[in-house]
């Protein structure tokens, strides 16, 4: 299956169930995501996106009622199966909230806390890194004259795409994005998206969003979730266009949701 | 992929830090729990030789005798249930009503300088009202309200028998009226923030309907947060139970029962802060102690009740929200 | 008479009522600083500052007891702090499951308004009756007791209040906990924590019970923490309750410092960190 590169599988769900306690929020969920592209989950609130998404970086091993079952194939190594070292794997899967999270320290202490987690680099080989990475992330020309300042201190749009910047620091192979650009402004959302686009040459992107333009805008797959369920997958011309679902169809169109 | 033996034994190695970091954490928790059975296991220790001695003889006897070495726990006891008794009593509708402005009354620029200056009265030390009680508010009170309670209420049948005597200033009333001004900050401030979480659009309907202001805090606030107020007093009566210096300077430190409030008398506090270093002999000592530490199982039992009712009222509107 | 009368008169009688409860609040407040400045005030000079403390009817100061008082919460500050904050740190980031952290919110909660005099009482029987006298360092520790809760309550609520997407954001860089803990949900309420601990300073600059069994006093200079140390606390108590006319009004100044210093130190709380903390 190498003929073309948008068949390899970079991230496998098998069937996945999910309990928040004893509710059900995912069902039986099986998908390919494939490598060097933009996936994209859509929905209506609560269908499950954001826990499908949390689920492949095993965010929810931090709250004690949350379980998992199935498996998630990344790369060959399933990483629900408990012998993974969730660290060092999340080294590996950069992740991006809703809300924009700039730790309580300098610009360039933000992306360096990622990096020196993993890795040990001197002086100036981490100010290349920063440098580096705020430049993948569009930021570079706004704060490369302030980077000693509070990340704090910058703008909505600019907080995210430094947040954005943190994630890429540390070189991982997959971006999750959970509701990126949803409470940004329309210009820093325009800003964010470019962004998106520019950095799937090098990164698996997989973006939740509630925004259906965003969706046709910026992925090549997309996926329609509903009460837990993943009732469609498939290329997002085709998800768009001409959907195979009755209930698909309802969603995009506007009848529901 | 980073799976080389040197990330390994790195992240053993910060897999180990996390574990040490977490166990010393929880250590320190344990810790304060471990304060707690410490502090209840030493003075059970120290007031062995005194239960042994007295049994519970100590309960119901009101002798107080260092020198014959008999010792009985009335006087110090009826003391601290007096006094607290009556700053609870002052202090109840005291507080609600400075709650009552705080929440509905005051103007909204006001609001925070007046809770703070509350604040601030429950920042001052005890020893100072202590000293405050002493030199300045105990004269005038033997000058003022003592002689008029002797007229007035003396008389009287019943509660005649808690005004009786000289007005000397210090006694068990002057701490009492001492302690309720102490404790007035506390039960204002729980009752303002239980008063808080009412839902605005409960009390608006009521207003809709025509209420007055009181009517909405008599029937809408004070039901919905009636838990919460009690935790409250309970935690002013906890306060109040354990006062020490401010009531050591004012009660009179006499070891004799008389029901009246206007009589010098002792509370466990000021009979420990006044005799303990003083006391000679293992068993006055360790009376003193079993004393500490029935007032600590006391002010536990009210604390602890009140926390319970706290909580139950958290619980609630976190449920709801 | 009208019923809306009616209800309108006792509406007009209890919020009347409701203002003269705080009138009746604020007059204390007002009558006991007034008379800290009346009786305190006249008798300040630099000899308070300088000469230690005096045998009745000689000239003298409070320095002994001023600098006691500074030894023993520094150190009960520094014995209590670290304590506080991991035990705080454990309510807020561990404490989702077992029965440890519910117990020990509970009993803190509850230690928190217990009797500081049985505080004393506890480590007068585990210090100063093993050892045999009075000390700086009993008090200190006795201190150490009554800052622990206040830093575990602060502690505890300045933690929750750091939202959690910013420990999934740290978690998701491949961060361990203690790394996200001490990086950053400690830094992101750094100031609410400063504000607990100014707090749990301004409550035991003033405690006397507890220092009354475990330090005791000192009537000269004394910088040795393994002696009885003097402090201005109990110095207040002693000099009150005496009959020397000199000893009083050295109380009052000594009176004078300690609630100004505390009062400031509440407020400068207040200003530093405006939301605010219960610690009831």
């Amino acid at each position: 299956m190498e003929s073309t590169k948008s068949q390899k599988a970079k991230i496998e769900v098998r069937n996945l169930d999910f309990y928040y306690g004893k509710y059900h929020a995912l069902r039986s969920i099986n998908l390919s995501i494939p490598e060097k592209m933009v996936t994209a989950f859509i929905g209506p609130s609560g269908c499950g996106k954001s826990t499908l998404l949390r689920t492949m970086n095993c965010m929810y091993s931090l709250y004690p009622h949350q379980r998992a079952a199935g498996e998630i194939v990344i790369d060959g190594e399933n990483i629900l199966d408990g012998k993974r070292d969730l660290n060092s794997l999340r080294a590996r899967i950069g992740m991006v909230f809703q809300k924009p999270t700039p730790f309580p320290m300098s610009i360039y202490d933000n992306i360096a806390f990622g990096v020196k987690l993993h890795e040990r680099l001197n002086r100036s080989d981490m100010d290349d890194r920063v440098e580096w990475a705020l430049k993948k992330a569009a930021l570079w020309d706004e704060v490369k004259d302030k980077l000693k300042q509070n990340g704090n201190s910058l703008s909505g749009g600019q907080q995210q795409r430094l947040c954005i910047a943190r994630g890429i620091a540390v070189k991982p192979e997959v971006l999750l994005l959970d509701e990126p650009a949803s409470a940004l402004d329309p210009i820093s959302t325009a800003k964010v998206e470019e962004l998106i686009t520019e950095l799937k040459d090098d990164y698996t992107i997989v973006i939740v969003t509630h925004n259906m333009q965003q969706a046709a805008r910026v992925s090549d797959y997309t996926a329609y979730l509903y009460l837990g369920e993943l009732i469609e997958f498939g290329e997002t011309t085709s998800i768009f266009t001409t959907p195979k679902q009755k209930a698909t169809e309802d969603y995009i169109t506007g009848r529901f949701g | 992929m980073i799976t080389n033996s040197k990330s390994e034994s790195r992240e053993k190695y910060q897999a180990f830090i996390d574990a040490g970091f977490k166990h010393t954490t929880r250590f320190f928790a344990f810790a304060v729990l471990a304060l707690l059975a410490g502090i209840i296991a030493e003075l059970f220790i120290g007031a062995l030789p005194s239960i042994k001695a007295f049994g519970f003889g100590f309960f119901t006897s009101s002798d107080w005798d260092p020198v014959n070495v008999q010792f009985g726990s009335l006087v110090s006891v009826y003391g601290t249930l007096a006094t607290s008794l009556i700053a609870i009593l002052i202090g109840i509708p005291v507080s609600f009503g400075i709650a009552l402005y705080l929440t509905e009354i005051s103007p909204p620029w006001l609001k925070r300088p007046l809770g703070v200056a509350i604040e601030l009265l429950a920042g001052i030390p005890s020893i100072i009202y202590g000293m405050w009680g002493l030199f300045v508010f105990a004269p005038k009170l033997a000058d003022t309200l003592q002689p008029w309670l002797i007229d007035h209420l003396g008389p009287l049948p019943v509660i005649g028998v808690l005004f009786q005597g000289a007005p000397m200033g210090i006694g068990m009333l002057t701490a009492g009226i001492i302690l309720a001004i102490m404790i007035i900050p506390f039960i204002a401030s729980v009752m303002r923030d239980v008063f808080e979480i009412v839902p605005p659009t409960l009390k608006e309907s009521a207003y809709a309907v025509g209420c007055t202001t009181w009517e909405v805090v008599w029937h809408v606030v004070l039901p919905y947060t009636r838990i919460g107020v009690v935790g409250g007093v309970l935690l002013g009566l906890g306060r109040a139970l354990g006062e020490t210096m401010a009531v050591t300077f004012v009660i009179g430190n006499a070891q004799h029962l008389s029901f009246s409030l206007l009589d010098p008398g002792s509370s466990i506090a000021s009979t420990l802060a006044n005799e303990f270093n003083e006391a000679f002999g293992k068993v006055y000592t360790s009376a003193l102690i079993e004393l500490g530490l029935i007032m600590f199982l006391i002010t536990f039992v009210v604390l602890a009740f009140s926390k319970l009712l706290l909580y139950k009222l958290s619980k609630r509107e976190g449920e709801k929200s | 008479m009208n019923l809306y009368t009616k209800r309108r008169i006792i509406n007009a009688v209890n919020l009347s009522l409701s203002m003269a409860a705080m009138a009746f609040g604020l007059f204390w407040l007002g009558w006991i600083l007034w008379t800290l400045i009346d009786h305190g005030f006249s008798s300040i000079s630099m000899d308070v500052f300088t000469k230690i403390t005096p045998a009745p009817g000689s000239n003298g100061g409070l320095l002994n007891a001023i600098a006691g008082s500074l030894f023993m919460t520094v150190a009960g500050i520094a014995i209590g702090t670290p304590i506080g904050i991991f035990a705080g740190i454990y309510l807020a980031e561990y404490g989702q499951r077992g029965w440890l952290a519910p117990a020990t919110r509970f009993i803190n909660d509850i230690l928190l308004s217990a009797p500081s005099l049985v505080i004393g009482l506890f480590v007068y029987q585990i210090f100063v009756a093993s050892t045999h006298h009075f000390s700086g360092w009993a008090g200190s520790f006795a201190l150490a007791l009554i800052v622990i809760p206040v830093v575990v309550r602060t502690t505890e609520n300045m933690l929750k209040l750091v939202p959690n997407s910013l420990r999934e954001a740290a978690a998701a860089l491949g961060a361990h906990q203690w790394r996200v803990i001490l990086f950053v949900t400690l830094r992101a309420s750094k100031a609410g924590i400063v504000t607990g601990i100014l707090l749990a300073l301004s409550r035991i600059s003033g405690e006397t019970a507890p220092l009354l069994f475990t330090a005791l006093n000192n009537s000269f200079w004394n910088a040795n923490m393994n002696a009885p140390m003097a402090n201005l606390p109990v110095v207040i108590f002693q000099f009150t309750m005496s009959p020397y006319d000199d000893w009083h009004k050295l109380a009052w100044v000594g009176a004078l410092l300690i609630t100004f210093g505390v009062l400031g130190l509440n407020i400068l709380t207040r200003v530093l960190f405006r939301s605010k903390t219960n610690l009831h």
